[in-house]
């Protein structure tokens, strides 16, 4: 039985921890790259110590390339392979029902979903051989070959309708859609479903956008277990065998997210315990050469637990809030980086003012030397908390693969947080955020007199 | 792998026989099984150590018996205001330094509140054990802050309260309705307290709570992760056996009277969906049921049994309830579901909820819910259901080990209640005993009227231009 840390490595965690340095390149957590003749690009780390493996399958069709008209589509079409498998080698058609109850007697489950950048594709099986097989088999069926009937889209599309309907009732709801609305403008990543875009999608429209989205050329695909190199090229051999080949040509580019012109603020009315305050803009793509100084210094201003700066005063000195945070949203486009918090609402006014303040002084004078100290100390100390899970592994692997990051990634984040300084960090926030330029919104917030 | 007569094993070793790997694949199972280990130390502290090797990082997580449960009237929710004020220093280690000092050394750090517990944890590089048991010792038995610092985080308390229960129509009808079902059990208040309890709330009665219940005979550590049993041992002599205890107060039992009759009530907030919840009284596992590996005391076996029925009702995709209420072409709900208590210090309920389809009402859902249960209990379960649902358990004894924060949390919460330390792969092995005789009869036993509560949401409606709701005068500063 081997552990997932080779020996060497877990000795040069162990010193990175006590901020030992010097050995980072020798260190190796060996990522094996691969493709197949089908085109798809093949990410393994292997993790023998439990008999189990997650396979993750990305493809470059999110929500950031729905139609406009059908916002959601891509997401919809993903969780609706769910609905049955096409009889297929003998096998015969299997609906919701025998399809949900094959994967429970496998013990075993997969399913899709979309965020703005990726459609992806999950497995989780036990690797006993007869298992994997059976398991590997009917997701190849239900990723290559789902029948998307129209009944049971017909039949759920009213529950998604009612659901929504429910959830325009939240104050947090109401305050996230009119701030992503703000930010975003007309850019796919403010787009939002409604009961009348619902409406529009049908079952065919699944049927034609999973036979344009799915090629196998354009598949990563990230597996982490208790499978060697040869054991994971037949799984994903078999999992993609049933999607069209062929080549993968260039798609078509999506827009960036336009900066804002000027300052927006929202108030809105509310009846709610407490106000929810939203203020922010578009951030950074994930390809910034800022992306370590953006992430380190977020994690000061109002990413990093107990000790950010934001919680510092807005919740640790004065009680206003029981969460506030600062986070970016990095991906193919500029996503959003946004303060949230919540308060009794009349203290609205008060807390927003503080978060302002906070802000314009992070983004002016950057973080202290003690207060990027201490993030190092935290971050780097604290990097094989990243890794100690097959789970953890798997997202860094997968974000690897789809960011196209060199493999030796994870070797070298220590290395690069270590060598951020605060001069980097403040010009990063300098050229990153204007805070007299950002949206603000304030849902429930007491009349100001 | 913890299991060594389980489905999984025996499938794969008839299947390996066929291939002739048989004694290879047990013998690799079992090098696999994990070595839990316990110990007592002097002042009356339990320590449960599990290793996992798979990376340099450890769980620290410390369990104190006591939660909401263990509160009076008039102080609800001060077992979590004081989980809050923990973090508020110490003679040595002022308010945030706590904080400060784990973040320094690499780690991320929390703490929760349940009806039956209060934990605190650290997931630390392994190398840093030491250190956070140093600190984590120093606040368990030297906690300290002033008034003013407890006025304050009692303001985020209440916040939290707003955000979690107050703005959530689901988390109040979920309040209503625990209080309406139980009389005399301290279950029946919320685990944040009501509003008014943390109006009321002095810096005294959290420091009285402090005293009375944050003792070493009430504390179980657990330590996961990269570390040596007999080494962690010795850092816990070190650092926690010094603390000196005092006697444990007497645990009233607070018995919850047998119900007689049903209870009902309707729960208007703002709202689009309707909802139902239909909670019936059932009884616990006994602690006692787990210690021997044959049959147990018949409430026990029938806790069992009802946990297995909730499972085959909705525990997977598509089971039983889904397919009954809500994908007909005229179905009766939206989504339904069913949920049965196992083990608690508290009295145990089993939960069957739905929300109404567009047109159909909360009776309606309430009537295809019972429905359902009659049916079991007419016709029984089929074996394949039966099997699909044990499946899934042993499957997830494997995935649930994925995660060290996990293997933690189910130590800790299983010694919380009483349950022995190897109670989670006893209780997969007697789940898998239950049979379908037993499925079908606890199904005709618990569900009738006398000891069933029925809380109805009765959505209303927004109005978007009403003014905000006002604070009471008392809650400002």
């Amino acid at each position: 039985m081997k552990p997932f840390f080779p020996h060497n490595t877990r000795r040069l965690l162990a010193s990175l921890a006590g901020l030992l340095l010097a050995s980072v390149s020798q260190a190796a957590i060996p990522i094996e790259q691969w493709s197949q003749a089908s085109g798809a690009q093949l990410y393994l780390v292997q993790s023998p110590a439990n008999p189990m493996v997650d396979v993750q399958i990305d493809f470059d069709a999110g929500g950031r390339r729905d139609p406009q008209a059908r916002p959601g589509l891509a997401n919809l079409m993903a969780s609706a392979t769910a609905y049955g498998v096409k009889a297929s080698g003998g096998e015969p058609a299997l609906d919701e029902n025998g399809l949900s109850d094959a994967w429970a007697d496998l013990g075993a489950s997969f399913g899709g979903g979309a965020n703005a950048d990726r459609l992806s594709f999950s497995l989780r099986s036990l690797t006993y051989a007869d298992l994997l097989e059976k398991a590997t088999a009917l997701a190849a069926r239900q990723l290559g070959e789902p029948v998307f009937p129209d009944a049971p889209w017909l039949r759920d599309r009213p529950k998604l309708v009612a659901s929504l309907k429910e959830a325009n009732t939240r104050p947090a709801t109401l305050a996230a859609r009119a701030y992503a609305h703000a930010v975003y403008g007309e850019h796919p990543y403010g787009f939002e479903s409604t009961e009348q875009s619902l409406g529009r999608i049908s079952a065919s429209d699944m049927r034609s956008q999973h036979a344009q989205s799915l090629k196998a050329c354009g598949a990563k695909v990230s597996i982490v277990g208790a499978l060697n190199r040869a054991q994971a090229d037949a799984l994903v051999a078999k999992l993609l065998a049933h999607l069209p080949s062929g080549n993968c040509v260039a798609l078509p580019a999506v827009v960036e997210v336009a900066p804002l012109a000027a300052a927006h603020e929202e108030r809105m009315a509310f009846a709610s315990a407490q106000a929810h305050v939203l203020v922010g803009q578009p951030g950074f793509k994930r390809d910034s050469k800022d992306f370590f100084a953006l992430t380190v210094g977020n994690h000061i201003l109002g990413g990093g637990g107990f000790t950010a700066r934001l919680t510092e005063e807005v919740r640790e000195k004065r009680g206003l809030t029981y969460g506030v945070s600062s986070s970016f949203a990095p991906g193919l486009h500029a996503g959003a980086f946004t303060i949230g918090l919540q308060t009794r609402p009349d203290q609205a006014q008060q807390a927003l003012a503080l978060v302002r303040e906070v802000l314009a002084q992070f983004v002016a004078d950057g973080p202290t030397e003690k207060e990027l100290q201490a993030a190092k100390d935290n971050l780097i100390g604290g990097f094989a908390l990243r890794l100690d899970s097959n789970r953890k592994l798997l997202d860094n692997v997968a974000n690897i693969a789809w960011n196209g990051l060199a493999l030796d990634y994870l070797e070298t984040w220590t290395a690069q947080v270590q060598q951020l300084t605060v001069a980097d960090i403040r010009s990063a926030f300098a050229r990153t955020l204007q805070p007299e330029k950002m949206v603000t919104v304030v849902l429930g917030a007491e009349e100001v007199k | 792998m913890k299991h060594t007569n389980h489905w999984i094993l025996r499938t794969y070793s008839r299947l390996a026989l066929l291939l002739g790997l048989g004694t290879l694949a047990a013998a690799s199972l079992a090098q696999q099984a994990p070595s839990v280990r316990e110990y007592s130390l002097q002042n009356g502290m339990t320590l449960i150590v599990r290793p996992d090797h798979r990376a340099p990082t450890a769980l620290h997580m410390l369990w104190v018996r006591v939660g909401s449960m263990d509160e009076v009237d008039g102080t609800s929710g001060v077992a979590h205001v004081l989980e809050h004020m923990l973090f508020k220093g110490t003679p040595t280690v002022k308010a945030g330094d706590f904080s400060r000092r784990v973040a320094a050394l690499g780690g991320r750090e929390n703490a929760f509140t349940s009806k039956d517990y209060t934990g605190f944890y650290q997931q630390i590089p392994a190398n840093r054990l030491a250190d956070v048991m140093e600190l984590e010792a120093d606040r368990f038995a030297h906690n300290q802050w002033s008034d003013e610092d407890f006025r304050k985080e009692l303001e985020v308390v209440k916040e939290e309260r707003r955000l979690r229960t107050e703005d959530n129509p689901h988390a109040l009808l979920g309040e209503a309705l625990n209080a309406v079902a139980l009389t005399a059990s301290p279950y029946r208040r919320p685990i944040v307290g009501w509003m008014n309890d943390l109006d009321a709330m002095t810096p005294d009665d959290a420091r009285a709570f402090y005293q009375r219940w944050y003792t070493p005979a009430n504390v179980a550590l657990v330590v996961a992760g990269d570390v040596e049993p007999d080494a962690v041992y010795a850092l816990a002599q070190k650092y926690y056996g010094s603390i000196a205890g005092h006697a444990l107060p007497a645990r009233k039992p607070r018995v919850e009277p047998q119900q007689a009759g049903m209870r009902r009530l309707d729960f208007k907030a703002p709202a689009e969906q309707a909802s139902v919840t239909l909670a019936f009284k059932i009884p616990s596992l006994a602690p006692a049921a787990l210690e021997s590996s044959g049959d147990s005391d018949a409430a026990s076996n029938d806790a069992l049994a009802l946990t297995v029925l909730a499972a085959v009702l909705s525990g997977y995709d598509n089971a039983r309830l889904d397919r009954a209420l809500t994908q007909s072409d005229d179905h009766v709900a939206d989504s339904a579901g069913a949920y049965c208590g196992l083990g608690a210090r508290g009295p145990e309920f089993c939960m069957l909820y739905g929300v109404p389809a567009a047109g159909k009402t909360a009776a309606q859902v309430e009537a295809a819910l019972r429905a359902q249960l009659v049916l079991v209990a007419k016709e029984g379960v089929a074996e394949a259901e039966l099997r699909r649902v044990k499946n899934q358990w042993v499957a997830s004894e494997v995935y649930k080990m994925d995660s060290v924060f996990n293997q933690g949390r189910i130590l800790g919460s299983n010694w919380a209640i009483g349950l022995p330390i190897d109670a989670d792969e006893k209780l997969i092995a007697r789940l898998r005993g239950v049979t379908v005789l037993q499925v079908q009869a606890v199904a005709a036993s618990y569900f009738g009227d006398d000891a069933l509560t029925v809380a109805t949401l009765l959505p209303q409606p927004l109005d978007r231009a009403r003014r905000p709701r006002l604070a009471p005068a008392g809650m400002r500063h």
